[in-house]
């Protein structure tokens, strides 16, 4: 079943086209990867799906809802993790995962969603007082406080050290394997392979290559005696429409 | 229990844990008029330069504008610029509850604030010094709610014209210290000299501060001044809603 269908999504800032014509689809339970360097749309693009900012052209459907459509029942199947999105200073963690679950008519228990991302123990703890980890581990919670079907997730291990990286890795299988299906945004070629079904390779707005890491790697065949990894095939797909 | 709310309970909570909005809304009328009462003697005796009455009696009502400009422009001000800067309004943007309805709780916060600040201050007032408080009280309700109205407009509309937190702190500052000029905190009652007070009249906070001191002084205030509040919170109500950015 599609979960997600991209169509022709263009989005300009000025006259700068930032997203021009991708199309893609995800299906139920996958973790759909959008991989690519700074600046190559992918963070516009999961806004657009999350219905932050309108196409200028093309459609976008989630479970088969228009993203212009009904707002609060877009919100309520689709969960965002958002890059630099902070909370209040003095907000408390507990507070924090109370109040969002609030919004939502059937949430997560929030005691045991902060358990599943290890901060169970900084439940009292204000927000500003939160390492980069913790609080990023927080916004994966607050992401999936509304038990939503779709978790879109933008660069979530930015900033994480080795350790907590993995535990954010699994922590994206459990979500998958309890029937969420993932978008994931991310610039790391290791966590691209690692987790994602399917990988989306965008480079100046456009999708370049869409195919399962191995297959991609597998296009590339040996590089200078040495077989390909997912950098290879990376390098060899983006980076040629490039004025430099 | 709406969103709405829930939300204000939890934006006042965080309100009260913020040492200097705590202080700056809820207890810096009362410690001014205080003080202010206190180390200058003449400040609470009868005065016949001003007609017999206390000074202190003439500045209340000038201390309840000075109070609305500094919660507006320092408190308010700075939080939903912070709110925007930091990603807060974002993130509530991907959820069910619209981000709009975060300022709506941050208004409802900065205005109970406002009206304990002043209450608690009037009463001071009235047991420190035996100020009688307002003579006329449906007048400075009025005065008080269009003035309010007014700097909330401005406090608004500078949120949504300036690019970061840092700007609209710089542009509220440039505004608030004119402001409190024009309501007459250097110069309460006739102290204004006449050039300033014409101008002070058509300032949100200067036209404010007359009709707050009309009604304080048992008096209904001036069209004008009630004109010129009431068109400045319609006017930069307006802006600031076509204006905002939510990010």
């Amino acid at each position: 079943m599609t979960v997600i269908e991209v169509n022709g999504l263009t989005k300009r800032y000025g006259d700068r086209t930032v997203v021009d014509g991708v199309s893609f689809t995800v299906a139920e339970g996958e973790i759909f990867g959008i991989l690519g360097e700074n600046g190559a749309g992918k963070t516009t693009t999961v806004e657009c799906i999350s219905g932050l900012r309108t196409p200028d052209a093309g459609t976008i459907s989630v479970f088969g809802l228009d993203t212009r459509g009904d707002r609060e029942q877009l919100r309520r199947l689709i969960g965002v993790q958002l890059q630099e999105s902070q909370l209040q200073d003095r907000l408390r963690v507990g507070e924090a995962m109370q109040l969002y679950s609030s919004f939502y008519p059937d949430p997560a228990d929030w005691r045991e969603l902060l358990a599943a991302v290890g901060l169970t123990e900084q439940v009292r703890m204000p927000y500003a007082k939160l390492s980069g980890g913790q609080k990023q581990r927080l916004s994966i919670a607050l992401a999936l406080i509304g038990n939503p079907r779709v978790a879109i997730l933008d660069e979530l291990t930015t900033g994480l050290d080795p350790r907590a990286r993995r535990e954010t890795w699994k922590l994206i299988r459990q979500i998958r394997d309890r029937g969420v299906t993932v978008l994931l945004v991310t610039h790391f070629m290791d966590e691209a392979e690692r987790l994602c079904d399917r990988l989306a390779v965008f480079d100046g707005g456009r999708i370049v290559a869409l195919d399962t890491p191995a297959a991609l790697i597998a296009n590339v065949g040996d590089v200078d005696g040495y077989r390909a990894n997912l950098e290879d095939a990376f390098l060899a797909l983006t980076g040629t429409g490039r004025d430099n | 229990m709406s969103a709405l709310t829930r939300l204000a309970g939890s934006e006042a909570r965080l309100f009260l844990r913020e040492p200097m909005s705590f202080f700056f809304a809820l207890a810096f009328p009362t410690v001014l008029v205080v003080v202010l009462g206190n180390a200058i003697p003449a400040f609470s005796e009868p005065s016949p330069d001003f007609g017999g009455e206390r000074p202190i009696n003439l500045y209340l009502p000038v201390v309840l504008a000075l109070a609305v400009g500094t919660v507006t422009m320092t408190s308010l001000l700075s939080v939903l610029s912070q709110y925007r800067e930091r990603g807060v309004l974002k993130r509530l943007a991907t959820t069910p509850v619209k981000p709009s309805t975060l300022i709506g709780a941050q208004l409802a916060v900065n205005i109970a604030a406002l009206v304990a600040g002043a209450a608690l201050m009037m009463a001071a007032a009235a047991v420190v010094f035996g100020s009688r408080g307002p003579e006329n009280w449906p007048a400075l309700l009025v005065a008080f709610l269009l003035g309010s109205a007014a700097m909330i407009g401005v406090a608004l509309f500078i949120a949504a014209v300036t690019p970061n937190a840092r700007a609209s702190a710089g542009v509220g500052s440039l505004v608030y210290f004119p402001m409190l000029f024009f309501a007459g905190v250097w110069t309460p009652g006739d102290m204004m000299p006449e050039g300033a007070r014409r101008v002070a009249d058509f300032t949100p906070l200067g036209a404010a501060s007359q009709a707050l001191q009309d009604a304080w002084h048992g008096g209904w205030p001036q069209p004008l001044h009630l004109a010129v509040t009431a068109a400045y919170a319609v006017v930069t109500g307006i802006l600031a809603i076509r204006l905002f950015r939510w990010q």
